[in-house]
């Protein structure tokens, strides 16, 4: 990037329309409220209210960078193409039969989530490939004219293509494609080897129908954006954040929409590895919360952990297995059903549950006056002094104490006979229990020790929550970057191109076949290649390769870094050591006399971003101008504490303020409890540091 | 410090992350296909006394209340004078563990300031434990494999050599099985960690307090909810198909202000097969229905579970006496809560489901060269697959899905990378649901065939062939099960058969049964049925009276 670029980061949320523009000058941000129906014109809106703040023209815009939760919403909302799928004959129903588990043992009335093609639009052919690629039975070329002719009269907006083992050998799929375009050469048309090539019909299968289902959609969108924004004098080019958190042209995600699933969240992983690079920490955990869940996402080494299949459109309390499992590289986030809105109640075992219900922006927590009657956690923290009802949302908010206590009063204090503020402190407590508990168990997960962690908090609640979430985990540094609103978008701007190209190719180590890999891994950095000089044109690139690996047995495989390089048979012994390292890593041992095998590989070839300016850590040596000094609780100390208040912009670089502490800022409010103080950085970043650590 | 009441609901919560963080460690380090891949496990934390706090959710109703008592046997049988830090306890004792030798449970005791305070224990099925191997052919428990007696699988971090010895000599998978047990040994040592540091954090030395308040709080919200089921006994039977000859299980269901309790008099007496099922694994059953039906949101723990008093008079099919063999006693536990429901509905109509396919349709594939002279190798192939779950009484049953187990099926792509068989077919069996105004869920149809040069051995044990599920209400039966080769040929529903090269198995599942009257189906429900080929119009016809006019 030259200095003369200019580039525009733009995030379409739930509620708002997040911009970012990039200039010579520095960065001008804003928010405008989402457009349902034409969602590129809150675009324009915000980029031209960006641009005036930056002073600069329209057509100076070299680079436009989007994200969108349009087509996470399309899925959950069901509001995709009428689309046929097509499979082998005898998996019609693989989609509808899922995992054959429920995913709430003890609900006798569960409903399992529809699959989103029904049944009457579920062809099949008679055809099979077997696990090597070898053809068990032929496809007629008779009958795939005969059901091209059906769909194709049946008038279906886009077919889905994924037969059996169609990853070790796609030509039965682009038979049934070609068949399709012979006749009607527009039709959208996503073939499962092309999409998601890796073994396992059911994510496949999935990730090939959320593909077609969105794809005349998202193309149509991004065709009427890239449109509108030419006729606002805005012909750069645009660029489309993946869930892998990189980017890719506007053409690559209108044919593979899918990739674009989780693009906002990982817009907020990237603005906190941006923020874990530029301070050298090697091991973050970013904490993003906002009004409904709360997100977590493992950074280490300046990269977020990314993962090649996820559950997307949850439909039962966030619960793991009510969604649908789609594999595509995504950045790995655990979300869970915790935000500022999340409502309180008491169970039938008289305990105070929080959340996932959220009481959202309308009617909003009982404090916001709009007839909320419900407690939540924003209520909470208002009872316990940690917000200011007078200075909320920088003051367009007002918020009742009075309601907040009653809300809390008649739904949690008087069943379980304490004191309102008992109560709140109950509330917030076990939200903050909930939060921590999810994030030991990814970090258990990854086999990793949570306290060796340092924690980036952004989004509007993160703030309030996040110093007591350290302390629960006994993580030692946290840090508040500035700008928090508009992460994702910035986040955005900071996003390297890649593509990661993925493969079932399956093979035991002991008859590794490194001619088959090297052909397999030729045509993976072809195509990944490809993708990505649309980007940079032939600017500088890095590779990363992973085989997903396991013991013969296992039903799980774990990710293998392995170096990019041509494979002769002579690198098994490495590849075991690499196995066996990483093995170790995850679950402390290996296991002998069992044999190692690769089902997956995946290769990502991405830009190479700028190292971002290093950023001294300030050690706080002036004291912070305080405004007042006013009560909060400290859950830690189960009282409450004389707490200094100060203005977020008074925290310049090497300007410290020691908990209890409240920073406020229009976007939101950092809380310092009693164990740690706040030290302003020379990027605007706020670091807590535990008092006690050395 | 001493923590409140506020302290104590935290502390809770964290219990229950503790024993999953405990069950993701095994989930994610065992070899058994059946864990990883089925959640056939279960994980929990004990206090002192024996009373299980806090159980993992996991795929496995049977471990329920079998896990629960377990401990009880552990701390009576080693002595509490004998326990000591570092020690690990084992056992796969079918009668004091979870019903069969192929589920392994270990428990570990707690310690704090040199002082014991509890226990964690876990149970996971292994691949292999020696004998027979798993199957319903064994004449006594002594020929369903190595049986391993309540002992210390480790005394103050020594672990008994000679007792790993003697496993390894008797399995056909030592490294896997004995694998296994250090990972049972090591998910407990993750949630002690868990939970030393939740100590740590408030401040306190044991665990009687939190369990105190745990067990009162779950006691008592279980007898309200028992409290709200009408007074009265109801009596409920059901004949299954059973190995040899039918099997008839009969339940009567007590019910007196907030005291429950369910008997199986009545039921038939043991089989000579390994379909015994100890009475441990009934209760369990037993109380898993009954917990959906009447209190589904109070989490496990002694508190909640010893409500439901549940009891089988030893020497019938569902209470077995050593040494009876057991090694495939899901079957028939997997049957049970379909009976007790079937009480409750007299109790509480309008409440509970109607009759599934309920046990499991898990198949065991010896693929083995044609001619042994070709050298090709042996492989072992595991699949689970569910039928159809009955009607509710207000929604339809779910197709192709597991109730009451837990389990969730693999892929089949991944399964024929395993061994050399294709799935030729695995889709919704037509036509299979019980009709009914709500229909019962679709059964599925899976056809296998051995790849070139193999033949394959299967071990079958499927039941509802003979007596499929009932419907409720007016609802009719689901289908019955079928065992054949696509040729037509029948083959047995019970026993060990070959399936030589070229020929394909093909099972067709049970549906479940419906709900309520065929003819009161909305319309449009039965339309979308017929669009969609889940009913045939034929029986949209014959059970709905469907005349294809109202459209």
């Amino acid at each position: 990037m030259s200095m003369s670029d200019i580039r525009v980061g733009v995030d379409i949320g739930g509620t708002f329309t997040d911009v970012a523009l990039d200039h010579p000058d520095g960065m001008a941000t804003c928010k405008v409220l989402t457009d349902y129906t034409e969602p590129e014109r809150a675009i324009l809106k915000g980029i031209e209210t960006a641009a005036r703040k930056a002073g600069i023209a329209l057509h100076t815009i070299t680079q436009v960078i989007h994200g969108t939760t349009l087509v996470t919403n399309a899925l959950i909302e069901r509001r995709g193409a009428r689309t046929a799928f097509i499979t082998t004959e005898g998996f019609r129903d693989v989609i509808e039969m899922r995992s054959e588990n429920r995913f709430e043992q003890y609900d006798l009335n569960l409903e399992l989530p529809k699959p989103l093609v029904p049944r009457k639009d579920r062809f099949t052919l008679n055809e099979r490939v077997g696990p090597q690629g070898q053809v068990l039975l032929n496809l007629d070329a008779d009958e795939t004219r005969r059901l091209a002719e059906r769909i194709v009269e049946a008038g279906y907006e886009a077919v889905a293509i994924g037969l059996m083992h169609a990853y070790a050998n796609d030509a039965h799929e682009r038979m049934m494609a070609d068949a399709l375009k012979k006749l009607a050469p527009d039709l959208s048309i996503s073939l499962s080897s092309v999409i998601s090539p890796q073994m396992r019909e059911l994510p496949r299968f999935n990730t090939v129908i959320a593909n077609a289902y969105v794809q005349p959609q998202v193309s149509a969108y991004l065709n009427r954006l890239v449109a509108k924004l030419r006729n606002a004098d805005i012909s750069a080019p645009v660029f489309m954040l993946h869930s892998g958190g990189g980017l890719i042209s506007v053409e690559t995600a209108s044919e593979q929409p899918v990739r674009l699933l989780e693009s906002g969240p990982a817009g907020g992983a990237i603005f906190a590895a941006e923020f874990a690079r530029s301070h050298q920490i090697d091991k973050v955990m970013s904490f993003d919360m906002g009004g409904t869940t709360a997100k977590i996402c493992l950074i280490e080494d300046g990269a977020p952990k990314t993962a090649n299949t996820f559950e997307v459109a949850r439909t039962y309390r966030f619960k793991k297995g009510s969604g649908m499992t789609v594999s595509t590289p995504v950045v790995e986030m655990v979300e869970i059903g915790a935000g500022g809105g999340s409502i309180a109640s008491i169970d039938t075992m008289g305990r105070i549950q929080v959340g996932p219900r959220s009481a959202a922006s309308e009617p909003g927590p009982a404090c916001y006056q709009r007839g909320g009657a419900e407690p939540t956690v924003t209520d909470s923290n208002l009872v316990l002094g940690r917000l200011d009802p007078d200075n909320f949302a920088g003051g367009e908010i007002p918020l009742s104490v009075g309601l907040a206590q009653q809300a809390l009063s008649e739904r949690i204090a008087e069943a379980q006979s304490i004191p309102v503020s008992e109560a709140a402190f109950g509330v917030t407590e076990m939200v903050d229990e909930n939060m921590a508990n999810a994030a030991r168990v990814h970090t258990v997960e990854n086999g990793r020790d949570i306290e060796h962690f340092t924690m980036i908090g952004f989004g509007g609640g993160a703030p309030l929550h996040a110093c007591r979430l350290c302390e629960k985990l006994g993580i030692k540094a946290l840090l508040i970057p500035p700008g928090a609103g508009v992460g994702s978008a910035i986040g955005f701007l900071r996003a390297p191109f890649s593509y990661e190209a993925t493969r079932g190719v399956f093979q035991t180590l002991a008859s590794f076949d490194a001619d088959a890999v090297n052909a397999a891994l030729e045509a993976m950095e072809a195509e990944a290649r490809a993708f990505v000089q649309a980007g940079i044109g032939d600017g500088r690139t890095t590779t990363r390769l992973t085989a997903f690996m396991r013991y013969a047995g296992q039903g799980w495989e774990i990710p293998v870094p392995l170096p990019h390089k041509i494979f002769t048979s002579g690198d098994t012994d490495a590849i075991l050591a690499e196995f066996e390292s990483a093995y170790r890593m995850l679950f402390g041992r290996t296991i002998d006399g069992l044999a190692p095998e690769i089902t997956n590989w995946s290769l990502i070839v991405a830009s190479e971003r700028p190292q971002p300016e290093t950023t001294k850590p300030q050690a706080g040596s002036k004291d912070a101008a305080v405004l007042r000094r006013r009560p909060i609780f400290d859950a830690a100390l189960r009282s409450i504490v004389d707490a200094h208040e100060v203005e977020r912009s008074a925290m310049t670089p090497d300007s410290v303020v020691a908990g209890p502490a409240v920073i406020i800022e229009a976007e939101t409010t950092t809380i310092v409890t009693s164990a740690y103080r706040a030290v302003g950085q020379s990027d605007g970043c706020l670091l807590l540091v535990r008092k006690d650590a050395k | 410090m001493t923590p409140t009441a506020i302290d104590y609901q935290i502390m809770w919560n964290r219990l229950v992350a503790v024993v999953e963080e405990q069950a993701t460690t095994l989930i994610r380090t065992a070899f058994s296909t059946s864990v990883r891949e089925a959640g056939d496990l279960s994980a929990g934390l004990f206090d002192r006394s024996g009373r299980m706090m806090a159980q993992a959710v996991t795929g496995t109703p049977g471990h329920v209340n079998a896990m629960a008592e377990s401990v009880t046997h552990f701390a009576r049988e080693i002595g509490l004078q004998n326990i000591y830090d570092g020690d690990v306890f084992i056992t796969n004792d079918p009668w004091l563990g979870t019903g069969h030798l192929h589920d392994i449970t270990v428990v570990t005791p707690v310690f704090r300031g040199g002082l014991h305070i509890g226990f964690f224990a876990c149970t996971a099925h292994v691949v292999d434990i020696g004998g027979r191997g798993f199957g319903p052919d064994a004449g006594e428990v002594f020929e369903e494999g190595l049986l391993i007696p309540i002992c210390k699988f480790a005394e103050r971090g020594e672990v008994n050599e000679l007792l790993v010895a003697v496993i390894r000599a008797n399995v056909r998978t030592p490294d896997q099985t004995v694998g296994d047990m250090y990972s049972l040994a090591a998910c407990n040592e993750a949630g002690n960690r868990r939970l030393q540091a939740m100590l740590d954090e408030f401040g306190i030395d044991d665990l009687d307090g939190l369990s105190d308040f745990i067990m009162d709080a779950s006691r008592k919200a279980t007898r309200e909810a028992i409290a709200k089921v009408p007074d009265g006994t109801y009596r409920h039977d059901m004949t299954v198909d059973g190995y040899d000859r039918p099997v008839e299980i009969v339940v009567t269901l007590k019910v007196d202000g907030d005291r429950l309790s369910a008997d199986f008099s009545g039921t038939s007496g043991m089989s000579a097969f390994g379909v015994n099922v100890p009475e441990v694994y009934t209760r369990a059953y037993a109380c898993y229905g009954l917990k959906c039906a009447i209190a589904a949101s109070v989490p496990n723990n002694t508190g909640s579970l010893d409500p439901f008093e549940i009891s089988a008079p030893e020497g019938c099919i569902l209470a077995a006496k050593r040494p009876a063999p057991v090694s495939v006693r899901h079957v028939l536990g997997h049957l049970v809560p379909d009976v007790v429901l079937g009480a409750l509905h007299k109790a509480m109509p309008g409440t509970v489901p109607s009759e599934g396919a309920s046990a499991l349709w898990n198949i065991q594939i010896s693929a083995r060269p044609s001619d042994p002279e070709t050298g090709l190798e042996n492989a072992e192939i595991l699949m689970f697959n569910s039928g159809g779950t009955g009607a509710r009484p207000s929604v339809d049953g779910l197709s192709a899905t597991a109730f009451p187990s837990g389990v969730s099926t693999m892929s089949v792509e991944a399964t024929e990378h395993v061994g050399p068989i294709t799935v030729w077919r695995k889709d919704l069996r037509e036509g299979s649901g019980g009709a009914g105004a709500l229909r019962g869920g679709l059964g599925q149809v899976i056809e296998i065939e051995a790849r070139d040069g193999y033949d394959f051995w299967f071990n079958a044990m499927f039941d509802r062939v003979e007596n499929p599920a009932r419907g409720r209400e007016g609802g009719h039966p689901g289908a019955a099960g079928r065992v054949e080769l696509t040729d037509g040929t029948r083959l047995k529903s019970k026993g060990r058969q070959r399936v030589r090269n070229g020929q394909r198995l093909k099972l067709s599942l049970p549906g479940g049964g419906g709900y309520g009257d065929p003819k009161q189906r909305d319309p449009w429900r039965l339309i979308a049925d017929i669009e969609a080929g889940m009913i045939t119009a034929d029986q949209a016809a014959k059970d709905y009276g469907y005349s294809g006019e109202d459209k």
